[in-house]
C-alpha cells in the first residue's frame, strides 16, 4: 500500500514560504511526476514527503496514518537521490544491502533480494565494484537497487537522470516506467522535464512557486491546459501563445496553438509569413515562420518530407477545433469556439 | 609533463633544489655517522680516538634505553589515542552549527598557536601545580588531597600537556574532512534507517578514514621528538620515569658532554623512527592513494 495525502502542507525556511498550503492525493500504485521549473519548490516537497524536511504546516498521510511527524526511516518510503547518494566505501552488494542490514534482515533473504534486484537491473556483474568504479548510468541502478531491496511502499525520485547523458536517460527512462509496471508500487518523481513528465506519469502535478498549477493525466495536461503557464510549459516544441488583435478575433486575450495544430500551405492560409529557421529531424520538421504581422514568431510541425527553405513564403492556417483560449487573468476559457 | 622533452626539462629545473636537500640532510648525518664512532667528549675535546662500536653498545645497554623506547611509545600512542578520539569528538560537535561558532572555532585552533615550553610552563605551574594550580584549587574544593602531577604521574602529565598541543591540529584536519561528507549520503542512510550511531560507524568514520591517517602519520614524525615539554617540566624524571629517547640522547650530549655516544644515540634514534615510518606506512598508508 502506498497511499499519500498532503493537508495544506505548508513550508517555510525562515520568512520565505517555499511551499503555501497545499492539498494533493497520490493513490496507491500510481505514478506522479512533479514537474515545473527550477526553484519551484519540487525538491521541498519530495522531502517533506520523505520526512528530510519538517513541515511548518498542515499534515501528511501515509495510508491513512498522520506520518508528520514520524521519522523518515519509519515511513516506508525509499527516496532516490539525484546525486545518487552512494556509500562510495562500499561495494555495490553492500550498498544495496545497507538498508537490510539495518532493518535485520536474514542473511539469506537479504542475498535472495540482492540477486534479484542486481538481475533486474542488469548489476550483476559489478556487484563487487566500489560505485567509484561504475558509470553514471550504472550508479543510478544501483541506487535504484538499494530501493528496491526495502520493498517500500512507495518510491521518491528527486531528478533521477539529470546527470545522465541523453541516451542513457531515454533507456533509464523506459527501465523506470518498466519497473513501475512490474511493482505496480507508488511513484512520486520529480523532474523539470516536460518529457519525462508526459512519457512516465499516471498523473502530472504541475508546480510553480511551491503551487499546483494543474493536477491531471498527460493527455489532459496536453488538452485542456488549465492556464498560460501549463499551456506554455507542456509540450514540446512549446504552444504558440498568440496575444493581440489576432486573439481577439477568437474572443480571448491570448490563444494558444501547439506547432502540430497549425495547416501549412503554399498558396491560402490564415496567415502569411516567410519561413525563418528550420529544424529537420527526419521524422518531423520544425520550422519558425516570422513577418506573418503577429508580434510572435510562430513554431510549425509539419511532415519530415516537405519542401520548404529559408526565406519562402507560406500560409498557416490554425486548427481552430484544437485551440485554447485564456482570459485576461490567463485562465482557460472552457466555452468552444 | 607527458613528452620525453619536457620530463628531461622538468629533471634539469628541479635538480638544483633536490640536490640542495640532498646536502642539507646528507651533511649533518654523515657528520652524526661519524662522530658516533669516535671516543669524542667535550670535557676533554682535544682527546679524541677510533670507538668502533663501543658508542652504540654503552648507548644501548645503558638501563636508561629500554626505559626511554617504552616511555616514548607509551607518549606517541598515548597522544595519538588522545588527540584522534578527541579530535572527532570536537569535530562533530563543532561541525553542528551552534551560536558563537566562530569565536568556538578560534578557541578551540589557539592551543596551536602556543609555542611548545611556554604552554609546557604554564601547565607546569598554574595548572598542575601542586600548590597553586587549578588541578590543586579543584582537588582541594572537592575536599580531595591535591596530585603533585609531575612527581606521581610524570608521564601521564607530559602525555596531557602534548595531546593539548595537538589536540586542535587533529580536530582542524578532521573538521576538514567532516565537512567534505555529502550531505545527501547521510539523509540517503537516514531514509535506510541508519541511526545515529550507525550513520557515523558505516559512513562518517570511513569517509574520515584518510584524515586519520594523516593526523596518524604528521603527528607521529613529531611526537618521536617530543623534548621541550619533558626539559621544561620534569627534566626526565623522576629517575627515567619521564625519559624519553630524543631526552636520553640530549642528556648524552649536555649533561654528560659525551657528543660521541649522543651520537650514536642520534643515530638509532634515526633507524627507530624509519622502523616506525615503515611500519606506519604499512599499516595505515593504503589508506592514500
Ligand atoms: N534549506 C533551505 N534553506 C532555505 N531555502 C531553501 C532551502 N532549500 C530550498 N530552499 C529554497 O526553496 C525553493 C525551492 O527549492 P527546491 O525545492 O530545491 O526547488 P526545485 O527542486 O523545484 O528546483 C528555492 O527557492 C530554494 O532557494
Ligand atoms: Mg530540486
Amino acid at each position: 500500500m502506498g497511499r499519500i495525502t498532503l493537508e495544506n502542507v505548508t513550508k517555510r525556511f525562515g520568512d520565505v514560504e517555499v511551499i503555501p498550503p497545499l492539498n494533493l492525493d497520490i493513490d496507491d500504485g500510481e505514478f506522479v511526476v512533479f514537474v515545473g521549473p527550477s526553484g519551484c519548490g519540487k525538491s521541498t516537497l519530495l522531502r517533506l514527503i520523505a520526512g528530510l524536511e519538517d513541515t511548518s504546516g498542515g499534515r501528511i498521510l501515509i495510508d491513512g496514518q498522520d506520518a508528520t511527524e514520524t521519522p523518515p526511516a519509519k515511513r516506508g518510503l525509499a527516496m532516490v537521490f539525484q546525486s545518487y547518494a552512494l556509500y562510495p566505501h562500499m561495494s555495490v552488494r553492500k550498498n544495496i544491502a545497507f538498508p537490510m542490514r539495518m532493518a535485520s534482515v536474514p542473511q539469506d533473504e537479504q542475498d535472495r533480494r540482492i540477486e534479484a534486484a542486481a538481475k533486474a537491473l542488469n548489476l550483476t556483474d559489478y556487484l563487487d565494484r566500489k560505485p567509484g568504479q561504475l558509470s553514471g548510468g550504472q550508479r543510478q541502478r544501483v541506487a535504484i537497487g538499494r530501493a528496491i531491496v526495502r520493498e517500500p511502499s512507495a518510491f521518491l525520485f528527486d531528478e533521477p537522470l539529470s546527470n545522465l547523458d541523453a541516451a542513457l536517460r531515454v533507456g533509464m527512462r523506459l527501465e523506470i516506467s518498466e519497473l513501475h509496471n512490474r511493482l505496480k508500487t507508488t511513484m512520486v518523481y520529480v523532474t523539470h522535464d516536460q518529457v519525462e513528465a508526459m512519457t512516465m506519469a499516471d498523473k502530472i502535478v504541475v508546480l510553480r512557486a511551491g503551487h499546483i498549477e494543474q493536477v491531471g493525466s498527460p493527455m489532459e495536461l496536453y488538452r485542456a491546459p488549465k492556464n498560460l503557464f501549463v499551456a506554455g510549459f507542456i509540450g514540446s516544441p512549446k504552444m504558440n501563445l498568440l496575444s493581440g488583435p489576432a486573439a481577439a478575433e477568437y474572443g480571448a486575450e491570448t490563444i494558444g496553438i501547439r506547432p502540430e495544430h497549425i495547416g501549412v500551405s503554399a498558396t491560402t492560409g490564415t496567415w502569411q509569413g516567410r519561413v525563418g529557421v528550420s529544424e529537420h529531424l527526419g521524422s518531423d520538421t520544425f520550422f519558425y515562420v516570422e513577418g506573418t504581422g503577429l508580434a510572435e514568431t510562430i513554431t510549425v510541425r509539419a511532415g519530415g518530407d516537405i519542401d520548404l527553405h529559408h526565406g519562402d513564403t507560406v500560409f498557416l492556417t490554425p486548427d481552430t477545433a484544437q485551440m485554447h483560449r485564456f482570459d485576461a487573468a490567463g485562465d482557460r476559457i472552457a466555452a468552444p469556439i | 609533463m607527458a613528452t620525453r622533452q619536457t620530463q628531461s626539462l622538468a629533471r634539469l629545473m628541479r635538480a638544483p633544489a633536490i640536490i640542495l636537500l640532498l646536502i642539507w640532510m646528507v651533511v649533518p648525518l654523515g657528520m652524526t655517522l661519524y662522530y658516533s664512532f669516535l671516543n669524542y667528549n667535550l670535557l676533554n675535546p682535544a682527546v679524541t680516538s677510533w670507538a668502533g662500536w663501543f658508542n652504540y653498545q654503552y648507548f644501548v645497554t645503558d638501563p636508561a634505553f629500554m626505559a626511554a623506547i617504552v616511555n616514548t611509545l607509551v607518549l606517541v600512542l598515548g597522544v595519538l589515542a588522545i588527540t584522534v578520539i578527541g579530535g572527532i569528538a570536537i569535530a562533530l560537535l563543532i561541525d553542528k552549527p551552534i551560536w558563537g561558532q566562530g569565536i568556538v572555532r578560534i578557541l578551540i585552533i589557539s592551543p596551536f598557536f602556543v609555542m611548545p615550553p611556554v604552554a609546557a610552563l604554564i601547565w607546569k605551574n598554574m595548572i598542575m601545580h601542586p600548590s597553586y594550580g587549578v588541578f590543586a584549587d579543584i582537588a582541594r574544593f572537592l575536599g580531595l588531597q591535591p596530585v603533585d602531577w609531575f612527581a606521581q604521574y610524570p608521564l601521564t602529565s607530559i602525555v596531557i600537556i602534548v595531546a593539548w598541543q595537538w589536540l586542535p591540529f587533529a580536530t582542524l584536519i578532521l573538521l576538514t574532512a567532516l565537512q567534505s561528507l555529502d550531505g545527501e549520503q547521510m539523509e540517503a542512510a537516514e531514509m535506510d534507517g541508519a541511526g545515529s550511531v550507525s550513520r557515523f560507524i558505516h559512513l562518517t568514520l570511513p569517509h574520515m578514514a584518510r584524515a586519520i591517517t594523516v593526523v596518524i602519520l604528521i603527528q607521529t614524525i613529531f611526537l618521536l621528538g617530543i623534548y621541550a615539554e619533558i626539559l621544561v617540566t620534569t627534566n626526565g624524571g623522576p629517575g627515567n620515569a619521564s625519559t624519553n629517547l630524543t631526552y636520553l640522547i640530549y642528556r648524552a650530549a649536555r649533561l654528560n658532554f659525551d657528543i660521541g655516544g649522543a651520537a650514536a644515540g642520534g643515530i638509532i634514534a634515526v633507524i627507530l623512527a624509519n622502523l616506525v615510518a615503515i611500519f606506519l606506512m604499512r599499516a595505515v598508508g593504503k589508506n592514500l592513494d
